[in-house]
This record gives structure tokens, C-alpha cells and sequence, in this order.
């Protein structure tokens, strides 16, 4: 693999930048792997990476159905953080966050980490009182968050208006080493790093059934023919419950339409992720000037990635509520992407009732910010059968009860 | 350079002047002036700098599609980013001014990017800024953020001074496009009778048609359109509307449609820009087409522009280009600008074709007009950087080697037309490869799904792929015949109009010009313009891996800019299906999103601001509390007060002199806010002992119970009393947050599962206020005041009675969350007023306190009462709570049973309700955690409980709290250690009982 650098980027300028090599091999399916990862998006990537990296498994095949990371991995709102309540959430979320820090001199590919700050606004004393029990567990969790007063957000984000007609702004929980990145490059980053180990992605490659001898998988057919495999990794965010169905067990799934919205680009204007929870909008601006905006989702099961509008006409109204100048900004492109949930909107990493089957799914509204923590302990859980990162995230909780909601910290997408 | 010609301009008014400003300097144009034609009729060719090389750009269309023109318009807090000059018209006094450049438009720093630009191709911050690591938060990414964006960011400090409405209209045919397919749609729909809505995004109708000629039934299209409009006028079932573009097309044919009613005339009354939610049985897509651009080295430069912008300037506005105008191109349709431009006096040097053998009649017609036409020919190189000095001419078929130098200030180029496809395809479209017009068009039979199963978008005219007139007005004609037919409609017999123009030769793919174009040529020449994607960074994205159209986009930013693509995506991606030697149809296009054109925020959130935005909900009494110097505290979306200060007391003094007086004497609090849901019906009793944990059929009527509300999954979701009012009656009171919530809740199973349970709910929260009366001297207000026996013997703790207090039907209950002796009220909301007044004077004697959300939450947690939101947060169960007696164990089910009695949930390990009582007296911090030794797996300190609720008591004069522990109620008097905000410190507590004050509820029960 060629190293990028900036003398790389000059040394081709001069022959034209004929000499740069393709991020990843153009590759078809093999007969047999020791692991297939199904789903190149971000989490898949990062499992096969991390696969190679910690464990040296590199016969591994990643199948995608149809472009490397093309679901929510490239349509989400690009957000990190990790101040999370529950212990096994802020975990593996700071482990993720961590990652994140070097992931670019890691992957040798620029994923624009920029840890500019996220802030979650408390705009009633109930919010107040959970941030405040937040910024307690964090503490203990070993991740950075402080409560901020309403003068500190305002020298923060000098666009924000605090006395809103509603909603106050009474502080906010502040992580300072929370932001954002450049999504795509996340995915393709992982997936130039997974080639140059000799990992083949194969795109346009569906899975159209899962093979097994009792309870154990012994290859996927797909549109490219039968591939075989000693360890199999479902990693499909909005499609799980269909892969599962095809291996022959249930997930406590749900799937429905998310939204989000980018302004057209402007000046850099605010240099941090803010979230407001109680108005259920959340923005940051992109490195190219977008305002980036989340919204809800949508309140029935689908697939058609469009959402629906009057969750766009909510957020946006709150949102100008609170930064009034976003009234005279104009909407460039609105999208949705499928998000699968769970009964306590915490992901699934686990075994499966097949032996030699993974499933890494239910990430919800949160997934980006994840994808380094997940592969790191997905991996981790497929190579060993066990991982610290992942065990409370096993199937095992919803039959014992053992939920991890995060619900009180975070009651709306995120 | 451009100018305006001394005749012609069919939409302008030559007898008017208005001015305006660009960058400071007053220019003058017309009125029917788009800010666009006015700067060019004023020799502005250079309006803007492109987004990442920071090169000069200048108009290059007429219409949505411009990607280079974007001004901010305006001042202050009027101010508007990244406006298209081409979509803005002129009027007196509009201010605008060039974005993205520093020091100036003309010296612009920036530019230095430009000549780095080998150094920047596509992607190349994924290869640079990785090491050292430092330096990209604090060097290369401020660096990257500051020179991108494009407008600077709106002024608006406090408030958007214009005003945004939403608008719902229902239809049945929706007609978007009023050009002559559009209009012919509408006509052909409406004379079926049926409902027609027609919207044109533009200011005037007609479309391209009369830029391009030909006649219609033997008229001019001007005299036709004009006709047409009459016809249309005439029917009382045709709406038509001007300045509103159907932005988007979503489910079950709702469109969303943006209305720009005052961007031309900011003094107009009314609002600035109206949503328009539109619900239309058919929709006719008579949205027209884009002119392509030809990718050829310097094609960006001002003064270059597409052909068809060339001539609407000519015809629409009387401005001309240049004095020397070459002509380029792949089709006939452009000889028509050649013409038009000669026909206005100027000169066309050439017209360069790029098919060997040239075009047909209109060719012939240019040749006949002595314009000398070159076919099989290209441009290789565009001479001059601001303002163009000439074209290099080459072979097509070559590799560029110039021929020959044309001298010219203007260049118009055509490269094609692609339908606009956007609404169709916004819900699901399909799109099918027309080979013979190098264009995706609508695939008819993929076309959008309705919610009855039929396809409920038909696409007309040019839009659908139709190039001619003729075709184009038959096709619509057709497409309103359909419409009608297929919501049952008649349409009349009356045919499509006959239509002549030139016909016209077959056009010839160019996706590269010369097509064997090396590198150098590659690296000039432009497919986005505002995004400065060159056709060599398609080539490398290709090379790269990057074969996914959606791939190549984001790597390249192709079709990412403001104008979404509308001019380059088609070029882009025929340049992205030639490297990968695979059919344009195979490589496919991006999707399409909406808005067609961007949307004001503004405009999406509508009239729902400031204190429209959640408006305030407000009990009977809040004026009242207004009056009494209430601290209001926002409580879902009520004010509550949250304590009454005096002069001279703090929020602290002020709750304390609450409490002491409602424990000493009395104590008065408005409770109106607490939900009250109406549950009815033979089942009703069935219905509530499964949602609530307790047993509720049993209750008898006139008595209360309180009980426990559980998720699905064993959690408590809400608490309150209920009362039997009658043998099929039960009112449940929630919490204040929970009043919605609930009754979704209860409509939720009753309409998903017990659909056959003869249940009927009703939320009465607002038709009743609630007044407690609390505190020692409770019943002898109530007795003054009179009217009920409230003696404990007829109305015990737990019972209600109903009757007439002072005068006013009331609903008395007894019951407590202070443990005091305690009434609540219900009055009907219209009177709650005159009987608060009534009993705040009749307490004077025993001066009545009011009391707000604090002292009613620290009295309860005093006495050990848990609050929902404050000891639950969705992972508590009520065992965890102590609150086993209110659990039935009696019913075989109800909401939860089975999710409690999980492994985890009956865990003895589970942390529990205690009290807690620092050593020292003191306050525990609010959500503070216990620490024990150690941390777990993932290194994270090892905890034992937390704070729910905490407090300074002071009826005993020390802090109080609530808490989880681990296996608490088994652990009274240990310690456990907190950590304080600090995160640092410890502060110590004892567990203790949760109930502080009055255990053996000797206040409550007298």
C-alpha cells in the first residue's frame, strides 16, 4: 500500500496523479474464508480491521450488497461522543471516542476527527438534574464531561440565543473531546487498511442465504455464488432482522426511517456539536460550512431511507428557536437513513443461537460515533467468544431484563 | 463584455429604471430584471468565485440551475446567503454582494488555490494533514474550515423579521411547470371539471417557448400561452399560481410547494415565503429540461455560459452576451442562440459543431444567415482569464491540437438536455437511458405508487423526454387526459394543438471535448462548477476504486454544491462510465433529494415561532401567580411556580417560609396541572387492573387508590390516585409530564389489543383546575367555606365526595403527597379562579401560604413519596421502590407482570430505595454516585447507589435525600461515600429510612 502524505500528494502532481493505486483491491469471492463479515459499512470495516490488526485473522471477506459504506455509515449526521450514564454505553463509547483520536495516523487515511466539543443542552430542571447525574457518572466512567453554566455555553456558542420563549437554557453537559468526522472517509479508510492486510471487499454482493449444518453456519450463498466460512459476522444496521431471519432466529428489531438535513454552506459560524434534547434538534457545522441538522425518527416500521416531513418541520422550528439566525438559511438536501432499534436503544453485540454466528446490530440513532469501539470489541467477541467491551451487550439481556437504557441521558436520537 | 441592446427584453420594462447595488456600487436595470441580466446589461461578468479554487466565475445560466451567481442579498438582520442572481428579481433598491472572496471580487486571495490546483485534486485532504497529529485541530483544520463555506452566515441576533406561513391545499390534479406543457396539462385536466392546481416557479408563464419559437395552432407561443391563460382564468375549478415550485414529492401524493411572495417585493404585506402542503389525487411533472455544459478546458470561465442562457438573455431581457459570440455545441437547438444573437446585430464568428456532419434546418438556416459553421469541431482551450479574448479551436475527434484562434468575447455552449426528473423521482421514479437524447427520462412504467396502488405522477413534456414542440404539447395533452380519466374525470375530446418548428437533426454524445483530451486539457475542464470538479478528478476517483457513482460523488464532491448537480451530474457521471468502460445506464445516478432548489428554514418552520412555538400552557390561575410574584418553573410545556419569594427573600428563604407555614397551618397549591384522564365503560375496571399494578376493579365508588402504571417491560412509567366515580367511571390522575404520554398509552392497547373492550378514554386535564388545601388548619378552611361535610368520619383519608364548596360544584379528594392533612379540589376550569379567590380569603385567618413545585417536592420527599422522573428514569422497577403493596398478587396479568419476574429483575443484588443522611448534615449532591474499591472490566470505578432526589429539609434542619442502593433496605445505618460535583472529593451518608418526617402519619391521619 502507497502511503498518503502531503510529499506523496506533490510528488504525483507532477505526473498528473497517474500513480496513485486504486484504496482497495477489486476482488471476487473466494471459496472459503475463516471469517465473512456481512455489511461493509462502518462497523463491518472496522470488525474485519480490527480482525487483522489485534487477532492477525486476515482470511476474511467483508460482502456488501451494494457500495462500501453506503448505509448509515454515509447518510448519518457524523456526531462523537461518549458521555453516556450506563457503564457498559460510556465504555465502549470511550473506548470509541479514543480510537477516533488516532484513527488517521492508524488507518494512514485523513478521517478528519475533529474534536471540536459536543454540548447537550439542559433546558428544564429535569435535564439539569440528569446532566448533572451524568457528569457525576462520568466521572467515574474515566470520561471528560463537565455541566457548564448558561454563561459559558453563550461564550461557546455565540449564535445562541438562551432565553428561548419555552425552553431556557439552564447549562449544558459539556465533552470537550467529543466532535465529529468525515463519515465516508471512516469507511473508506478501514476498508484501503483492510485490502492492504489481503482482506477482500467484495461489493455488489448480496447475501441471499445462510448455510448450516445443525446448529452451526457453514457459508452464505450469494449473488456471486456459495463463499464458506469458519465464523460468520452479521453487520448490517437496518437489515439485521432480514440476515437473522435467513440464519433462522428473531432479534429484538425494530427498523424504522431517521432524518437529517444540511443548510446550505456558510462562514464557519459555530465551532461545536450542540444538542437539545427537549426541542429534539441537534446541529453542528461540517468542515465544508453545512449547518448539519438532525432530526426525529420516524414513529412507524420501514425501509424507504426518505422519512417523513413534518419530523423536518419540528426540528427546524425548534432549532431556530434557539439559533435564530437559521431562519434565513435555506435547507440544501434532506435524506433518511434505516435505523434499527432495540427495546432499550442500546446496540446488540453477541453470539447467536448458531454457534459460530456473530450479530453486531441495533445501534439506533448512534452508530458513527461507534464504529471504532464496536469493531474493536465486535472483533474481539468473534475471535476469542468473549470481550469486556461487548458482554453486557449480549441477546441474553432482554430475556434476563438487563436493559441498558440509556433513555434518561438521551431522549431522542442522537 | 456583455451590455444591454437597444431593442427587444419581452419581460422587461423599458420605461422604468430601477437601482440596485453589487459590492457597493449603484447599477441600474429594469423592472422584470432577474439581479442576473441586470449585472450582465451592466458589464458585470465577473460575479462570484468558485467554491474550492477560488477561480472568477460569471453567470452561466438563466434559471434554478446556476451554480456560479450566488450573492447575499440584503442587510442586517434581512440578510440572505447564497441567493442565485439568475432566481432573484430585480427590484428598487436591492442590495447584493459577492461571497467567498477576500480582499474583493477582483483581488481575491483565495485565487492562490487556483494555481495550486494540481496540488488539490480530488480528495486530497484524505492524504495530507495526518501528521503531526497536533496540527490538525489547531493549524490544517481551522485552515480548511476558514476558507470554506460560501455566504457568510445570516445577522439575525434576536428574530427573522419576516413572517413564514404554511399553507394546505387539496386537489385533485397538481400541474408543476408553467411552460406550454404545463399549461396545456392543466387546460386538458381542467376541462374535465375537475380540481387543478397549476405552479410555476418563476414570475411569469410560458417557459422556454417563447425564446424558442415555432407556432402553436398557427399563433406565436407568446399569443398562444397568452390564450391558454385566459382559458385557464376563465374556469372557476383551475388555481394558478407564479413564484411557487413544487420543492419536493413525498407519500400518497403530498408535494410540498415553496411560494416566494416577497423576495421580489420586500414591501409587500404578508409573509415572505408560504409552505404550501399540498395533497393532489394526480401530479403532472411538466418541469422541463436543463441544458447541459460542454466539458472543455477553460469552460468555466466568465463568460462562458450555456447557450439556452444566452439566448433567454437576448429575448427575455435584451442583454447580450458579448459583441462576438462563438457557438458550440452537439445538437441543432443551439444554432437557435447563433441566430438570435446575429439577429439582435452581433456577430457570430462560428459555430463550432461537434458531429462530423453538423445538424439539419436550423444549421442550414445559420449558414443561410451567413454564419460560418464549422462541424466535427471543438474547442481546445478558451483564451483570456476574466475576460475571454478567444477560443482555440481543435478537431473533435482529436487530442486538441489548435487549428485555428477565434477572436470572441462570449462563448455558448450546449452539450444536450436532460429532463428534470426530480420530483419524479423524489418518491421512488425510476428513470430509463434514452439513448437517441443522451438523457435519462421517467420510465412510465416505474413510475411513483399512489396510496391506491396506481402510479400517481405522470411525467410531460419535456420533462418526460419529448423534444419538440409538438411532442411536447401532445404529450402533455395526453398526460392531462390521464390524469383526469384516472380520478374519474371526463376530459373533452378537444385534441392536442398543432405545433411547427424546424425539425431537427440527431445530437451526438460529447462527454469530453476533444474526446482523446490528455490530462492537461482533463485538469480544465469543469463539471461542477461550484464545486470545481474537473473531469480528471472523476478520472482519479475511477483509478482510485471509487467506481460507485455514490462513491465517486462524495470522493469528488461532484453534484454536492448548492444547485445539487442540476447541470453536472449527467456529464459527471457519462466522464465516470467512460473510465470505467461500463454503459451509462449501468453506473446509474445519485438520488435524488429534495428540495428541487433550496428551502428558507424559515419557511419550514412557519408561523410555530416565538410564543407560537409550544405555546404556553396555562392554568386558570396563572395570572394569578403572575400577580404574586410566582418563580415560574417550565414543567413539560406549563409554567408551574416554583416558590412565591417575597422582598428580600431568596428562592431558599422563600420555600422554607412555604413549608414551615402549610406544616404549621395552611397551605394552598395549584395542582392543575396534574393529567386527568375520564375512563368509562363496562370494561373499564378490566381495562385498568392491566394497566395499573394494583387492583382497581375492586375499588368501590366514591374511594381512591393510588397506583403504580408499568411499561411492557416491568419499568414504572407513572403514578397517581384514581377515583371510582361510579360503577363504570374511573378518573386517573398522572403526573403533570405524564398526562399526555398516558393517554396515548391507554389508547395505544386499547386500540392495538383489547380493540373489543367497551372502553372509552377522555383527557380532562385542562376542562378541570385542582386546588390542595394543605396542612393542620385543611378541613376548618373547607367547613368556613362550606357546603360538604368534610368531617373524617363521611370523608376519610382516601375518599372523595362531590357537591357544592362556597357555591361552586367541586370534586373534594383527600388525599396527600405532603402528609398533612390534605384536599384537593376539583373545580370546573371557568371557576377555579373565583373559588381560589373565595378560599385564599377565607384563609387569611390561618394565613394561607401558597406554595410552589419546590416545597411540594421537598414535603414529599420528607415523607419518603417517590416523584416520577426523579426516583424512576425508565430503569426502575417498583420493587425496587418498596413498592410491593402496591402490587396485586392476586391478577393473573397486567402491563409488565411478566417482564418483573425476569432473572435480573428479581435479582437481590438490584440497588434499592433508602433515605440518606449525610453525617454532617450537609446536602448530597444531586445525582451523586456511591464508590466502592476498584473498578470493573473496563476500568471504570466500581459503584454501589446514587442520589435521586435530594434536599435541605427545613422542617428538621438538615439535609435529606432519596437514593438506589445496592441491596439498601437490608444495609440501614452503613455508610456509604458520594462523590461531590468536583468528581474529586468524597462527602459521607448513612442509609436510613426513606420516610424523615411524621413516620406513623399522625399529620395525615386526623
Amino acid at each position: 500500500m502507497k502511503r498518503y502524505s502531503a510529499f506523496a500528494v506533490a510528488r504525483e502532481a507532477l505526473t498528473g496523479h497517474r500513480g496513485w493505486e486504486r484504496a482497495w483491491r477489486r476482488a471476487q469471492p473466494k471459496a472459503r474464508y475463516d471469517v465473512i463479515i456481512v455489511g461493509a459499512g462502518g462497523h463491518g470495516l472496522a470488525t474485519a480491521y480490527y480482525l487483522g490488526k489485534r487477532f492477525g485473522i486476515t482470511n476474511v471477506a467483508v460482502l456488501e450488497k451494494g457500495w462500501l459504506g453506503g448505509g448509515n455509515t454515509g447518510r448519518n449526521t457524523t456526531i462523537i461522543r461518549s458521555n453516556y450514564l450506563q457503564d457498559p454505553s460510556a465504555a465502549i463509547y470511550e473506548k470509541s471516542r479514543a480510537l477516533y483520536e488516532t484513527l488517521s495516523q492508524d488507518l494512514n487515511y485523513n478521517v478528519m476527527f475533529s474534536p471540536r466539543g459536543v454540548m447537550m443542552l439542559a433546558q428544564t430542571e429535569h435535564e439539569v438534574r440528569g446532566y448533572r447525574r451524568t457528569a457525576h457518572a462520568n466521572a467515574l466512567q474515566g470520561v471528560e464531561t463537565r455541566f457548564i453554566t448558561p454563561a459559558e455555553v453563550k461564550k461557546i456558542v455565540p449564535i445562541i440565543r438562551l432565553e428561548g420563549p419555552r425552553y431556557p437554557v439552564l447549562g449544558a453537559l459539556w465533552q470537550a473531546r467529543g466532535g465529529t468526522a468525515r463519515h465516508d472517509a471512516v469507511a473508506w479508510g478501514y476498508a484501503r487498511a483492510c485490502s492492504a492486510m489481503g482482506m477482500d471487499i467484495i461489493q455488489q454482493c448480496e447475501v441471499t442465504g445462510i448455510r448450516r449444518d445443525g446448529d452451526r453456519v457453514t457459508g452464505v450463498d450469494t449473488t456471486k455464488g456459495a463463499i464458506a466460512c469458519d465464523k460468520l459476522g452479521l453487520v448490517v444496521a437496518g437489515h439485521s432482522g432480514v440476515l437473522a431471519q435467513m440464519a433462522g432466529f428473531r432479534l429484538p428489531i425494530e427498523s424504522v426511517a431517521l432524518q437529517a438535513l444540511v443548510s446550505e454552506p456558510i462562514k464557519p459560524i459555530m465551532d461545536c456539536v450542540v444538542m437539545a434534547n427537549t426541542v429534539h434538534g441537534y446541529m453542528s457545522q461540517s468542515d465544508k460550512g453545512e449547518m448539519v441538522i438532525g432530526g426525529g425518527a420516524d414513529g412507524y416500521n420501514n425501509y424507504t431511507q426518505r422519512g417523513s416531513f413534518h419530523h423536518v418541520e419540528e426540528t427546524v422550528r425548534a432549532l431556530i428557536e434557539t439559533f435564530p439566525m437559521l431562519s434565513r438559511l435555506k435547507m440544501l438536501r434532506w435524506w433518511g437513513g434505516i435505523v434499527d432499534m432495540t427495546g432499550d436503544r442500546s446496540p446488540i453485540l453477541s453470539k447467536t443461537p448458531l454457534q459460530n454466528c456473530f450479530v453486531n446490530c441495533g445501534w439506533g440513532t448512534g452508530g458513527f460515533k461507534a464504529i471504532p469501539g464496536s469493531g474493536w470489541g465486535f472483533a474481539e467477541l468473534m475471535a476469542k467468544g468473549h470481550a469486556p467491551l461487548t458482554d453486557s451487550f449480549s441477546l441474553d439481556r432482554f430475556r434476563e431484563g438487563r436493559f441498558i437504557d440509556e433513555s434518561v441521558a438521551a431522549g431522542v436520537a442522537h | 463584455m456583455s451590455t444591454r441592446l437597444a431593442t427587444g427584453g419581452r419581460l422587461i420594462d423599458r420605461s422604468r429604471q430601477v437601482s440596485f447595488t453589487f459590492d457597493g456600487t449603484t447599477l441600474r436595470g429594469h423592472p422584470g430584471d432577474t439581479l442576473a441580466s441586470a449585472l450582465l446589461a451592466s458589464g458585470r461578468t465577473l460575479v462570484g468565485r468558485s467554491f474550492k479554487y477560488h477561480r472568477p466565475r460569471g453567470v452561466i445560466a438563466s434559471g434554478a440551475e446556476e451554480p456560479n451567481a450566488l450573492v447575499g442579498l440584503g442587510q442586517g438582520d434581512r440578510f440572505e446567503p447564497n441567493a442565485r442572481a439568475t432566481t432573484t428579481e430585480l427590484f428598487d433598491g436591492l442590495q447584493a454582494a459577492s461571497q467567498n472572496c477576500w480582499p474583493s471580487l477582483d483581488y481575491d486571495v483565495g485565487a492562490v488555490n487556483a494555481a495550486l490546483s494540481r496540488f488539490l485534486p480530488a480528495g486530497f485532504y484524505y492524504k495530507m494533514f495526518i501528521h503531526p497529529r497536533a496540527f490538525w485541530k489547531h493549524v490544517y483544520e481551522p485552515f480548511i474550515r476558514h476558507s470554506a463555506g460560501l455566504g457568510r452566515a445570516p445577522a439575525v441576533e434576536a428574530r427573522d423579521p419576516d413572517r413564514y406561513e404554511h399553507f394546505h391545499h387539496h386537489t385533485d390534479v397538481l400541474v408543476v411547470g408553467g411552460g406550454v406543457a404545463g399549461l396545456q396539462a392543466a387546460k386538458t385536466a381542467g376541462e374535465s371539471g375537475l380540481r387543478v392546481l397549476l405552479v410555476e416557479q418563476t414570475g411569469h408563464w410560458g417557459g422556454r417557448a417563447p425564446v424558442d419559437g415555432g407556432t402553436i395552432d398557427g399563433k406565436t407561443p407568446e399569443d398562444w400561452i397568452g390564450d391558454t391563460l385566459q382559458a385557464l382564468d376563465n374556469m372557476p375549478n383551475v388555481t394558478l399560481r407564479l413564484r411557487l415550485q413544487g420543492a419536493g414529492l413525498y407519500d400518497h401524493g403530498y408535494v410540498l410547494g415553496y411560494e416566494r411572495l416577497a423576495d421580489h417585493a420586500p414591501d409587500a404585506p404578508g409573509p415572505r415565503h408560504r409552505l404550501w402542503r399540498i395533497r393532489a389525487g394526480r401530479i403532472v411533472t411538466a418541469t422541463g429540461a436543463i441544458e447541459r455544459p460542454l466539458p472543455f478546458a477553460g469552460n468555466d470561465r466568465p463568460g462562458v455560459m450555456l447557450a439556452s442562457a444566452v439566448r433567454d438573455y437576448i429575448v427575455n431581457w435584451g442583454v447580450s452576451a458579448g459583441d462576438r459570440l462563438v457557438v458550440v455545441t452537439n445538437n441543432d437547438d443551439a444554432y437557435r442562440t447563433a441566430l438570435a444573437h446575429h439577429r439582435a446585430g452581433l456577430t457570430v464568428p462560428a459555430v463550432l459543431d461537434a458531429r462530423p456532419e453538423g445538424g439539419g434546418a436550423l444549421m442550414a438556416e445559420a449558414q443561410a444567415a451567413g454564419i460560418r459553421v464549422l462541424t466535427g469541431r471543438g474547442i481546445a482551450q478558451v483564451n483570456g482569464t476574466r475576460a475571454l479574448t478567444g477560443v482555440e479551436i481543435c478537431a473533435q475527434a482529436g487530442e486538441g491540437t489548435p487549428l485555428e484562434t477565434i477572436a470572441c468575447d462570449a462563448v455558448a455552449m450546449s452539450g444536450g438536455w436532460s429532463p428534470v426528473v426530480h420530483l419524479w423521482s423524489h418518491c421512488g421514479g425510476k428513470l430509463v437511458w434514452d439513448e437517441a437524447a443522451a438523457a435519462f427520462r421517467p420510465d412510465p412504467d416505474r413510475a411513483p405508487i399512489g396510496q391506491d396502488g396506481a402510479s400517481n405522477v405522470i411525467a410531460a413534456g419535456a420533462a418526460n423526454g419529448q423534444g419538440d414542440l409538438s411532442s411536447i404539447l401532445k404529450d402533455a395533452e395526453k398526460a392531462g387526459k390521464t390524469a383526469a380519466r384516472d380520478l374519474g374525470g371526463t376530459p373533452s375530446d378537444a385534441s392536442a394543438p398543432d405545433a411547427e418548428q424546424p425539425a431537427e437533426a440527431p445530437l451526438a454524445p460529447v462527454w469530453m471535448m476533444p474526446q482523446g483530451a490528455p490530462h492537461a486539457l482533463r485538469a480544465k475542464a469543469f463539471l461542477d462548477f461550484q464545486n470545481d470538479v474537473k473531469v480528471s478528478d472523476v478520472h482519479l476517483a475511477a483509478q482510485e476504486g471509487f467506481e460507485s457513482v455514490e462513491h465517486t460523488k462524495r470522493y469528488t464532491t461532484l453534484g454536492m454544491a448548492t444547485d445539487q448537480g442540476k447541470m453536472s451530474n449527467i456529464n459527471g457521471l457519462a466522464v465516470l462510465s467512460r473510465a470505467l468502460n461500463a454503459p451509462i445506464p449501468q453506473v446509474g445516478t445519485t438520488t435524488f433529494r429534495p428540495p428541487y432548489t433550496p428551502v428558507s428554514m424559515g419557511a419550514i418552520a412557519g408561523e410555530a415561532r416565538g410564543p407560537l412555538f409550544q405555546p404556553i400552557r396555562r392554568t386558570p390561575l396563572h395570572d394569578w401567580h403572575e400577580t404574586h410574584g410566582a418563580k415560574w418553573e417550565p414543567v413539560g410545556q406549563w409554567r408551574r411556580p416554583y416558590c412565591y419569594p417575597r422582598a428580600g427573600e431568596d428562592k431558599h428563604a422563600a420555600v422554607a417560609r412555604e413549608i414551615d407555614a402549610t406544616r404549621g397551618s395552611l397551605g394552598l397549591l395549584d395542582a392543575s396541572t396534574l393529567g386527568k384522564i375520564v375512563v368509562k365503560g363496562p370494561d373499564a375496571g378490566r381495562f385498568l387492573d392491566m394497566l395499573y399494578t394494583n387492583m382497581m376493579s375492586t375499588l368501590k365508588p366514591g374511594r381512591c387508590r393510588y397506583g403504580l402504571m408499568c411499561s411492557e417491560n416491568g419499568f414504572l412509567i407513572d403514578d397517581g390516585v384514581v377515583a371510582r366515580l361510579d360503577d363504570d367511571t374511573f378518573l386517573c390522575h398522572t403526573t403533570t409530564g405524564g398526562a399526555d404520554r398516558i393517554h396515548a398509552h391507554m389508547e395505544d392497547w386499547l386500540q392495538t389489543e383489547w380493540w373489543d373492550w367497551k372502553v372509552y378514554t377522555a383527557n380532562l386535564t385542562e376542562q378541570f383546575a385542582q386546588i390542595a388545601v394543605v396542612g393542620p388548619n385543611a378541613r376548618k378552611l373547607l367547613e368556613k367555606l362550606g357546603g360538604i361535610d368534610v368531617s373524617a368520619e363521611t370523608l376519610p383519608f382516601m375518599a372523595f365526595a362531590e357537591g357544592q364548596l362556597a357555591g361552586h360544584p367541586v370534586r373534594v379528594f383527600r388525599i396527600s403527597f405532603s402528609g398533612e392533612l390534605s384536599y384537593e379540589i376539583a373545580v370546573p376550569a371557568g371557576q377555579a379562579r373565583a373559588l381560589w379567590d373565595r378560599i385564599v380569603d377565607a384563609g387569611a385567618e390561618w394565613q394561607i401560604t401558597p406554595y410552589g413545585t419546590e416545597a411540594l417536592h421537598v414535603m414529599r420527599a420528607e415523607k419518603g413519596f417517590i416523584m416520577i422522573g426523579d426516583e424512576t428514569d425508565g430503569t426502575v422497577i417498583p420493587q425496587d421502590l418498596g413498592l410491593d403493596w402496591a402490587i396485586s398478587k392476586k391478577k393473573d396479568d397486567y402491563l409488565g407482570k411478566r417482564a418483573q419476574a425476569r432473572s435480573h429483575m428479581t435479582d437481590p443484588d438490584r440497588w434499592k430505595l433508602v433515605g440518606l443522611k449525610t453525617l454532617d448534615g450537609s446536602v448530597l449532591p444531586d445525582g451523586a454516585y456511591a464508590v466502592t474499591e476498584g473498578t470493573n472490566v473496563n476500568g471504570q470505578r466500581n459503584t454501589e447507589g446514587r442520589v435521586t432526589s435530594s434536599y435541605h429539609s427545613p422542617t428538621l434542619g438538615h439535609g435529606i435525600a432519596m437514593g438506589l442502593a445496592h441491596r439498601g433496605p437490608e444495609r440501614m445505618g452503613e455508610v456509604l461515600t458520594f462523590m461531590r460535583d468536583d468528581g474529586k472529593t468524597a462527602i459521607e451518608a448513612r442509609i436510613v429510612d426513606p420516610v424523615f418526617f411524621d413516620p406513623e402519619g399522625a399529620k395525615q391521619n386526623v
